[in-house]
């Protein structure tokens, strides 16, 4: 059932140098820098975002996620979602609206798999980049790179998915879209979703607490996909596979690494959720054609290289 | 110009201001895991046995200072200034 959250609103990411990854987020996949803050974050977006930003660049000498956001329905929904959380037993932080610029109260905690995220209400709306609201243009002209649309979700790495699972979907009102289950029954991923799309979060068990496995980014079409595995190539990144579909969500995927290490995603198309639909199951022994729909099988580093 | 390096046995031409691994990777030869080739994975792990080298930056969680004063870097950071012989670490 929804709890009134709404959509991923931002990710934080670690990166070891900030110009690099400039050239990369902005330039390469097409997103829009719209602020600097006095820490040196950047913040960025995609062109389509109505919100002010979704991606913050945080410079360190370690790259990953330092936390990923929700936004929810409004104050009223974000005061009783943390009652919720400490309700369930999570330990719970406040950050004061404006630590990030442009974005409200933020409520923070710790899932069972170790990542960081929080819940906010409010955040600056600055409208989709570059057309107007009213008779808006289908899309503007000056985007760049792979023109990337929007930050769509994230697939993370850590232990007791069964746990974060129960967290994601009794407390903050996730639906179990798609499931990866082992031979004894026991939850080995969990694709979740808190509106229409095939996920929102993803979480696959892993001993080691906090790992990203990737930030993923929208792209329209097919061929949106194909010119963007050429822009890899033009601009020497790293890929690491496709263009492909997944069997999961279905989706058609590249996969690609930034400057730091980090992997990316952009994808296009793939299944929709509605809330009565019951979960989409795929076995564990069968994870190649879930993951890799074309190739059936998964390369030695896909499961293993994290940040 | 290139370098010869020597990996557990195998050997990889480095041309000059490349990375070892990134060298491995165009020959074909897979001596080495290679992962994000950024300095954030670790998974190529390996210790310079002999020869000089430059690093390009390196996640800290990966390699430490200290590590780092040992010889120990990641094959997608290191840029060979001679011939080297590493070895992987696991």
């Amino acid at each position: 059932m929804r709890k009134g959250v709404i959509r991923p609103g931002h990710i934080q990411l670690r990166v070891m140098d900030m110009e690099e990854a400039l050239k990369h987020y902005r330039d390469l996949i097409g997103l829009i820098e719209v602020n600097r803050d006095d820490q040196g974050r950047v913040y960025l977006k995609g062109w389509t975002e109505v919100d002010k930003f979704s991606l913050v660049l945080r410079e360190s000498d370690t790259p990953g996620m330092d936390f990923m956001g929700f936004k929810v329905l409004n104050e009223d929904t974000l005061n009783s979602l943390q009652q919720a959380l400490v309700k369930f037993g999570c330990e719970v932080s406040e950050l004061p609206a404006g630590e990030l610029d442009g974005c409200g109260r933020r409520v923070r905690f710790i899932a069972p798999t170790g990542h960081l995220f929080e819940l906010y209400a409010e955040k600056e709306q600055t409208g989709k980049w570059g057309i107007s609201d009213v008779n808006p243009d289908a899309w503007p002209l000056d985007l760049t790179g792979m023109k990337a649309e929007r930050f769509d979700h994230c697939l993370l790495f850590g232990p007791d998915v069964k746990a974060t699972h129960k967290l994601f979907t009794e407390v903050l009102g996730f639906d179990l879209a798609e499931q990866v289950v082992d031979p004894e029954g026991n939850l080995a991923a969990a694709f979740m979703s808190v509106g229409m799309k095939a996920h929102d979060i993803a979480f696959v068990e892993c001993p080691e607490p906090n790992k990203l496995h990737h930030v993923s980014f929208l792209l329209e079409t097919w061929e949106n996909l194909l010119k963007a595995a050429d822009l890899l190539t033009m601009t020497n990144t790293t890929k690491d596979v496709g263009p492909t579909r997944h069997g999961l969500t279905h989706g058609k995927t590249i996969y690609f690494f930034d400057p730091s290490g980090n992997r990316n995603e952009v994808f296009a198309g793939g299944d929709y959720h509605y809330p009565d639909h019951p979960a989409v199951t795929w076995k564990a022994e069968d994870l190649g054609k879930a993951i890799f729909y074309h190739e059936l099988e998964i390369h030695d580093t896909y499961l293993s290289v994290l940040t | 110009m290139s370098y010869r390096i020597e990996v557990n046995g195998q050997f990889i031409n480095c041309p000059v201001e490349t990375t070892v691994l990134l060298a491995m990777k165009r020959q074909g030869i897979k001596c080495l895991p290679a992962g994000c080739c950024a300095g954030g994975c670790g998974i190529c792990k390996v210790r310079v046995l002999e020869g000089t080298y430059e690093t390009k930056v390196m996640s800290r969680a990966q390699v430490s200072l200290e590590e780092e004063s040992q010889g120990i870097a990641l094959a997608c950071r290191i840029v060979p200034s001679s011939d080297l012989k590493i070895e992987r670490i696991k």
